[in-house]
């Protein structure tokens, strides 16, 4: 599998009529999958449309696996797949025609691109309705019919802007099973923009949160599980004291908050069976032991709580 | 790949040239108009006339056949300037006109109104490229029932008149496809102009009738209230009447000289392309 390229912010900055919208960016994205998060008006898609050479940076550059987008290199754009969030579709078309034509104006040939949207129509689950007039398709279809669009001259770059929006849950898992594999294929780089955590904490291994058009966090999510899984919260019975202080001599970090609750910080040397050592040492009954989750929601509020966010 | 083998793939095939690109939307835009019956009835009988005057110009030149047929003594007008300029006319502002109302305000309007840009300039095609493309569509189609007919019915002439009226007429050839050019692209930039303010066919035709007509309207009424000429300036029939004129050096009452009409038109196509700059991106600030 070919290793991802990198996506690089340096120093960018967007200006809509003088005011600031994404205010220097400066990060070196490598994951398989970046989640972009923030809250509404944050510059998610500011910040796509940008790295899709829409707006014009008043500072800073973006380059794509090496290429300004600014530039606006016709080969660049050709690598880049966009999957919109708003309703996108050429009117009198069926869904065929559609994706057909797209992937023409991405460089295939006509014949190339006739098979390969038959192949991205039947790969998304639209091949049964492939021949169906897009106005007639139901909003989830639509949004399957947007991915195959963006997916069928086969990019390096794919932008997912909002892909689960509007869709019911069965629909919001294909999308999501379907950015998995596209995403585990290691053929393409995915950049999805959402403001749905769980969709970006299930498909996204790196994330990006912005707030006020500025970078408050940027990390890789599993190391930050990792992290996170050291982060204990313990409901006990018998003395608590006596347990924490047991606790503190393997070197963990303990707060006792009442009621037969410890919440610890493992250090990298103790395990979790270590504590149900010292628990049956002091005949003390540990009846429910949680590890910290929501790991993206933490990181999510901790960056949005922070004056100048979280780097 | 076999279709049930669901599974996201590399392409690597060829690609065509980046410069060709624009030329996919029109390819794609015809096979759409023309699944209309009406376009189709309208694109046919828009050939009428062309083959008319082709049989009205053989007759001229064979004038024993219509005596076969019992009709002798027959004159029919020389074959000249003003016989290509009537059919150019009829071609160009008549029909090309009602053309341009069923293509031209159903070319942008609907890219407007389903966000299709963004997914054609997030590709290799610049907003240029989109609009050479969308130009390309109404114009060939409108070239397909003018000039292209007008330059066969001059060489027709040409070949029965014989070489000396050929060379001695070539500035008519120029005149035929000149004049109906000017009008193409005038037409065609407004019609598209007007598509991309309307973002919807059918307000997009209103628009675009209501621009001509209204034109025509002003452009009397200020020459009325105020006296003067000025309002010819508005009037985009007049001004193609005082452009041909010139180019078929023919005398037609004409309402101002052909340069400051031509100027005029060069204003108006300037002005759609300004339109369409404005309104053709990808995204849209919301103030």
């Amino acid at each position: 599998m070919t290793s991802p390229g990198t996506i690089e912010l340096d120093g960018l900055g967007v200006r809509f009529g003088g005011r600031p919208i994404l205010q220097g960016l400066t990060a070196s994205l490598t994951g398989r999958a970046i989640g972009l998060l923030g809250p509404n008006g944050a510059g998610k898609t500011t910040l796509l449309n940008t790295l899709l050479g829409f707006h014009r940076p008043a500072e800073g550059r973006a380059l794509l696996h090496g290429d300004d987008v600014t530039q606006g290199d016709p080969r660049l754009r050709g690598k880049v797949g966009y999957m919109p969030e708003s309703d996108a579709f050429i009117a009198g078309m069926t869904a065929v025609r559609f994706v057909r034509m797209m992937g023409e104006v991405s460089g295939l040939p006509p014949e190339a691109a006739l098979e390969r949207a038959h192949e991205s129509l039947q790969y998304v689950g639209l091949g049964e309705a492939r021949y169906r007039t897009l106005e007639g398709f139901s909003l989830g279809m639509k949004q399957l019919a947007k991915l195959a669009q963006a997916i069928v001259h086969a990019p390096r770059i794919l932008f997912l802007d909002e892909p689960t929006n509007g869709l019911d849950p069965p629909a919001r898992a294909r999308m999501i099973r379907l950015v998995r594999e596209i995403r585990d294929s290691g053929r393409a780089q995915i950049v999805l923009s959402s403001h749905l955590l769980r969709d970006v904490e299930e498909c996204c291994d790196e994330v990006l949160v912005l707030k006020d058009g500025r970078i408050a966090f940027y990390g890789n999510l599993e190391e930050e599980r990792r992290a996170n899984r050291k982060f204990i919260h313990i409901e006990m019975k018998g003395d608590e004291h006596a347990f924490a202080a047991a606790a503190e001599g393997l070197g963990c970090t303990c707060a006792l908050v009442g009621s037969g609750r410890v919440k610890l910080v493992l250090p990298e040397a103790v395990a979790v069976r270590d504590l149900y050592r010292i628990a049956a040492e002091g005949r003390y009954q540990i009846r429910r032991l949680d590890y910290k989750r929501d790991s993206l929601q933490d990181i999510f509020l901790k960056a949005m709580e922070e004056p100048r966010g979280r780097l | 790949m076999a279709v049930y083998d669901r599974r996201y793939r590399a392409y690597e095939g060829p690609l065509t040239p980046v410069s060709t690109r624009w030329r996919v939307l029109p390819r794609h835009a015809w096979t759409g108009v023309f699944k209309s019956r009406l376009f189709v009835g309208f694109f046919t009988l828009c050939f009428a006339w062309p083959i008319a005057a082709a049989v009205w110009i053989y007759l001229h030149y064979n004038l024993a056949a219509l005596a076969n047929v019992g009709l002798d003594n027959v004159q029919l007008a020389a074959v000249e300037a003003p016989f290509f300029a009537a059919f150019m006319g009829v071609q160009c502002f008549a029909l090309g006109g009602v053309m341009t109302l069923l293509v031209g305000p159903g070319l942008v309007s609907p890219d407007l109104a389903n966000g299709g840009l963004p997914l054609y300039l997030s590709r290799p095609l610049t907003r240029t490229g989109y609009t050479l493309g969308k130009l390309f569509t109404l114009a060939a189609l409108i070239s397909l029932i003018t000039w292209i007919p007008g330059l066969i019915l001059f060489l027709l002439q040409a070949w029965l008149a014989g070489w000396e009226w050929f060379v001695s007429h070539l500035w008519l050839g120029v005149a035929i496809v000149g004049g109906a050019i000017i009008w193409i692209v005038t037409i065609s930039l407004l019609a598209l102009a007007t598509s991309a303010l309307a973002k919807r066919k059918v307000i997009g035709q209103t628009f675009l009738l209501g621009v001509i007509i209204f034109g025509t309207v002003a452009g009397q009424a200020v020459n009325e209230m105020f006296g003067t000429r000025l309002g010819f300036l508005f009037n985009l029939p007049a001004l193609m009447q005082s452009v041909w004129a010139a180019l078929y050096r023919i005398d037609m009452p004409t309402m101002m000289s052909a340069p400051v009409a031509l100027a005029t038109l060069l204003a108006i196509c300037g002005l759609s392309i300004g339109v369409l700059s404005r309104k053709l991106r990808a995204f849209e600030v919301v103030k």
